[in-house]
């Protein structure tokens, strides 16, 4: 990645996404030849298009859209805070949408009447993890609109997260062992269990909060000087950092609502992007993230089946077994990481 | 333009104001360059930020719109991979929209805020790669590319080497003449500020702040009052020194040669005096030497140990 052109390299990322979206396509438990996909895109009634149409497309969309969710919802709240620890989950979401998730899970079959019949719905997953990372959502604007610095509002979203953790143990302490394995197999992600509809739900969600990403641009650059700087060049702060908030709820909660609470991407991948690319501009650091996490994503997923295989690894397996050593050796490659 | 009438600044908690400066008329004239001195913890950077309008004020107001003021605060930035460039183009942000696109007259701007601070050729440097006091000018870059009549700096020379600190403010100082601007300076160099500010605003620590000329402030002796000077007399800009060897010297010499000898005297703790026994001169010119009882020195440190024999 030497001293390429940035055009070059932005060209250089996208053909990386297309051809491991490509490949996340065309490989899997079954063996497809690329020839015989391209063919059979176009005749659903087969098997093998089938396969194609009906588990690998709507899986490779969705860690397209997932990646780029969660990688630009980490650079979102990385910049807001300044942090260089921060992702998309410090807001508590995930650990709402956790919560909720484990009561459906955890005491729906078993004891409440009320919630063993929304737990057979094929949508209570998402739906509670909607709702959880929703509760947590207007908790935390409810409380963004008091506190007057963005480290108060870090702190307040990490204890979030740790109060619904204490709940979600509670949960799992009193749970029939089978219903703590399903819950367990939902918290270590996955992007296979999507249909069509959902991922078109899925799709407008993320495509909406990209949007008011990149509305922000300006706001997120001025905030890599500090609140006080920001707010000296005419940035309207506490309306920014709500759009921010909005922006990242949107992406982090509908990837958890549909994939449950993938680890790692968002964290690592603005770092790898920032290393890559000597850019300080979120102009071209959002897609680029973007771009970056629907690549990684792809890849964590091509590497979660094994070839020949019809066991699926779950996907937070992989994403930091990748993404940790990969963070590691950018960093001693290059320089110190921060924000 | 910036002035403020009746301005009371300082914090607000739920329980009880906390006032640190009270009642203040104070205005900034285009042109000048304004020293704002004080004690640490005075409250100098929470008046400038209220000038500013990042603070409200307790009481009173301040006449200045927020697109009159550019800033340079004390705020380390350390963002990953902005280079001087990023940083000088954020001066042109109150004008731009979200969509954030350089027009030619915004880069014009920019440009022109590179040459003032002399630093056209680090433009692509990144920030973590430049020197403290390049960092600096880069700030005050920004805050020219801001095109307000009006920069507030809090502590612009702090952590700097001697050499860059008279750099920052010769700079500043040209651009208050050159470019018309308001330059308000929040310092602790005394020395500086006297030298190069044309009005000084003093925090007296009674929660107000009086203004004058340096050299008045100086005879009427208001630094004193402030500062709480210990062993350092300002009218005479020297470190006071005892003469503990209880021996005078008559030295003969002129200009800087003889005051860095007085200089060295006085710090070994010698009297210098009008007339005195012991007779040491002075040679000015390309080679200074010094002459004691009909022996000859190349050096100070040659002088004072023969001194110190006798």
């Amino acid at each position: 990645m030497g001293n390429s052109s940035p055009a070059l390299k932005f060209i250089g990322l996208f053909l990386l996404m297309i051809l491991l979206f490509v490949a996340d396509v065309g490989l899997g438990s079954t063996n497809i030849a690329l020839r015989e996909i391209f063919a059979e895109l176009f005749y659903k009634n087969s098997t093998v298009g089938e396969i194609i149409w009906n588990f690998r497309l709507p899986k490779a969309t969705t860690c397209l859209l997932a990646g780029a969710a969660l990688a630009a919802g980490g650079l979102l709240m990385q910049t807001l805070f300044r942090n260089a620890l921060a992702g998309p989950d410090v807001l508590g979401l995930s650990s709402g949408a956790s919560l909720m998730v484990g009561f459906v899970l955890m005491l729906g079959q078993t004891s409440i009447a009320f919630l063993a019949v929304v737990s057979t719905s094929p949508w209570s997953q998402v739906v509670a993890a909607s709702l959880g990372g929703v509760l947590v959502f207007v908790l935390i604007i409810a409380v963004a609109r008091f506190v007057r610095d963005n480290t108060s509002l870090l702190i307040i979203g990490l204890m979030i997260s740790a109060g619904t953790s204490s709940l979600v143990a509670m949960l799992q302490f009193v749970s029939r062992a089978e219903d703590l394995q399903s819950f367990i197999i939902w918290s270590m992600g996955s992007v296979g269990s999507t249909n069509w509809q959902e991922v078109k739900i899925l799709a407008l969600v993320v495509l909406i909060g990209i949007g008011i990403a990149m509305s922000q641009v300006k706001s997120l650059n001025a905030l890599l000087l500090g609140e006080s700087y920001a707010r000296s060049l005419g940035i309207n702060l506490s309306s920014s950092r709500l759009w921010i908030v909005v922006s990242t709820s949107l992406l982090a909660g509908s990837v958890t609502a549909f994939c449950g609470p993938i680890a790692f991407v968002g964290l690592a991948v603005p770092h790898l992007i920032r290393l890559a690319f000597p850019t300080a501009n979120h102009k071209i650091l959002l897609p680029l993230a973007a771009m970056g996490g629907s690549s990684m994503l792809l890849l964590c997923d091509l590497l979660a089946h094994l070839p020949n295989r019809t066991q699926v690894l779950p996907i937070n397996v992989i994403t930091s077994l990748i993404g940790a050593p990969l963070v590691i050796w950018m960093i001693i490659g290059n320089k110190k990481v921060s924000v | 333009m910036i002035s403020a009438q009746q301005l009371s600044v300082g914090f607000r908690t739920r329980r009880k104001e906390h006032i640190l400066f009270d009642n203040l008329d104070l205005h900034l004239t285009p042109g000048e360059l304004v020293c704002f001195m004080g004690s640490n913890g005075v409250g100098k950077s929470t008046l400038l930020k209220t000038l500013a309008g990042l603070l409200p004020p307790l009481a009173g107001k301040v006449n200045a719109h927020n697109k009159d003021v550019a800033l340079v605060l004390t705020d380390k930035i350390t963002a990953t991979n902005m280079t001087v460039y990023d940083l000088v183009s954020f001066g042109q942000y109150p004008y731009l929209d979200w969509r954030i696109s350089l027009s030619p007259s915004n880069i014009e701007v920019i440009e022109d805020a590179l040459r003032q601070v002399h630093l056209e050729s680090l433009r692509n440097q990144k920030l973590s790669e430049l020197s403290d006091g390049q960092l600096q000018l880069v700030m005050i870059a920004k805050a020219l590319a801001q095109q307000t009549p009006v920069i507030l700096l809090d502590e612009p020379t702090a952590h700097l080497d001697l050499n860059n600190r008279v750099e920052v403010m010769n700079l500043l100082r040209s651009l208050s003449r050159k470019m018309g601007k308001s330059i308000l300076v929040a310092t602790h160099e005394l020395d500086l500020a006297l030298q190069t500010a044309d009005l000084i605003w003093l925090a007296t620590g009674d929660k107000k702040i009086k203004t004058g000329i340096p050299e008045d402030l100086v005879l009427e002796g208001s630094f004193d009052e402030v500062f709480q000077f210990k062993g350092f007399d300002l009218k005479t800009g020297k470190v006071e020194h005892e003469a503990h060897r209880k021996k005078e010297v008559q030295l003969l010499g002129t200009n800087y040669s003889f005051l860095w000898t007085k200089n060295a005297l006085e710090r070994s703790g010698y009297d210098v005096v009008e007339e005195a026994e012991i007779q040491i001169t002075v040679f000015g010119g390309s080679k200074i030497a010094w002459k004691l009882n009909e022996s000859q020195f190349e050096s100070l440190a040659t002088l004072l140990a023969a001194l110190s024999r006798q």
